[in-house]
């Protein structure tokens, strides 16, 4: 029997098959999952924020973008995988509310961003993505085939 | 960067802030009671202080469809106020607005968003003008943006801004309902800094 691994907010986890792993209704935040396509090794994190270094005493590795990659690639690495055979794929990122007034609302972008910055320092490719706009989505990636299976409301359902 | 940590939010302070969500969700239930003509009632408001993890929970699931207004909040107090309702209670309550004259279907039409988005605003700033008056202090909401999207994703605008000072975020929940059909939410969540300004407006050393 297979079952689906949910990860939280500022949370992250690995995934072996044939289970898939999840995290629901991700706005402006960012779901990385990741995958060593040898070893089939999978991993979703859900990052909040950009970049742990602006902002003093943080202990939770999953809340930012750059620790948040670290930290499950560490993971990754302690049941086999390789950060050189891993890909990623990424979704999230939305701009929830169009308010201009509050600078900290295209969070999603910059998100988006950071993540993308930071994959790209450690040589992980990018295979697909579903970020940015104005939705919410539910993300849901299965490490044994690399699908990463994107639900958001109001539209049909796809698989990057 | 705020002296007043999340983990010293005592009991005390939680009554504060009880009473404030009590008194803002009241006026704000009397300004939609007077605009619907019918009677609304309010529970008891929770302040609570949630894990990131359970945010998305809180309110009736991560994937409950909601229509949520969202309005920052400038002036004295900073933060952001969320006004929420379920799917299905969105189209009761518009259709009400509306004198029954709102879209049958599931979806929303333009003008049913348009008049959910003026509810959103009206009834908010019931809810903040009397955190003004109890406070004194200045509180001035900006123009509000409305969407229907996953609680999750919704609820994760405030949390974000929130994930600056910890993993927590501390919030005044207060819900309303009428006899059948009506069921959402208003949820102030002021930045860390503001907490400090309202508790001191009313006297309470920290």
């Amino acid at each position: 029997m297979s079952e689906i691994i949910k990860v939280g907010m500022a949370d992250l986890k690995t995934c072996l098959p044939p289970n898939g792993i999840t995290t629901l209704g991700l706005g402006s935040c960012v779901g990385i999952a990741l995958r060593d396509k040898l070893k089939k090794v999978g991993g979703l994190a859900h990052i909040m924020l950009p970049d742990s270094t602006v902002i003093a005493n943080q202990t939770n590795l999953a809340k930012f973008a750059d620790t948040g990659i670290m930290e499950l690639i560490r993971q990754m690495e302690l049941l086999g995988a390789n950060r050189r055979n891993m890909t990623a794929k990424i979704a999230g990122g939305a701009t929830m509310f169009a308010v201009s007034s509050r600078s900290s609302l295209n969070v999603g972008e910059r998100n988006v961003e950071a993540v993308k910055k930071k994959l790209k320092e450690l040589g992980i490719p990018i295979l697909a993505e579903d970020c940015g706009l104005n939705f919410g989505r539910t993300v849901i990636f299965y490490p044994e085939t690399g699908d990463y299976v994107i639900k958001a409301v109001g539209k049909p359902e796809k698989t990057i | 960067m705020s002296d007043l940590s999340l983990h010293e939010v005592t009991q005390n302070y939680y009554d504060v802030l009880q009473e404030i969500g009590n008194i803002g969700a009241g006026n704000a239930m009397t300004a939609l009671s007077q605009m619907l003509g019918s009677k609304i009632d309010m529970g008891v408001p929770q302040v609570e202080l949630l894990d990131f993890s359970e945010v998305g929970a809180a309110i009736g699931g991560e994937e409950q469809i909601m229509v949520g207004v969202f309005l920052g909040v400038e002036g004295d107090v900073t933060g952001s106020m969320l006004f929420l309702v379920e799917q299905k209670s969105a189209k009761a309550l518009i259709n009400k607005v509306m004198m029954g004259m709102g879209d049958p279907g599931e979806d929303f039409t333009e003008m049913e968003l348009s008049a959910m988005q003026e509810v959103g605003n009206i009834i908010t700033g019931a809810y903040l003008n009397s955190l003004s008056m109890l406070t004194g202090l200045r509180v001035f909401p900006s123009p509000p943006a409305l969407t229907v999207d996953m609680a999750g994703a919704i609820l994760s605008v405030p949390a974000i801004e929130f994930g600056i000072y910890g993993d927590q975020i501390l919030m005044i929940q207060s819900n309303f309902f009428d006899e059948v059909q009506i069921d959402g939410y208003f949820i102030l969540v002021p930045d860390m800094d503001s907490y400090r300004k309202i508790l001191t407006s009313l006297g309470l050393s920290i």
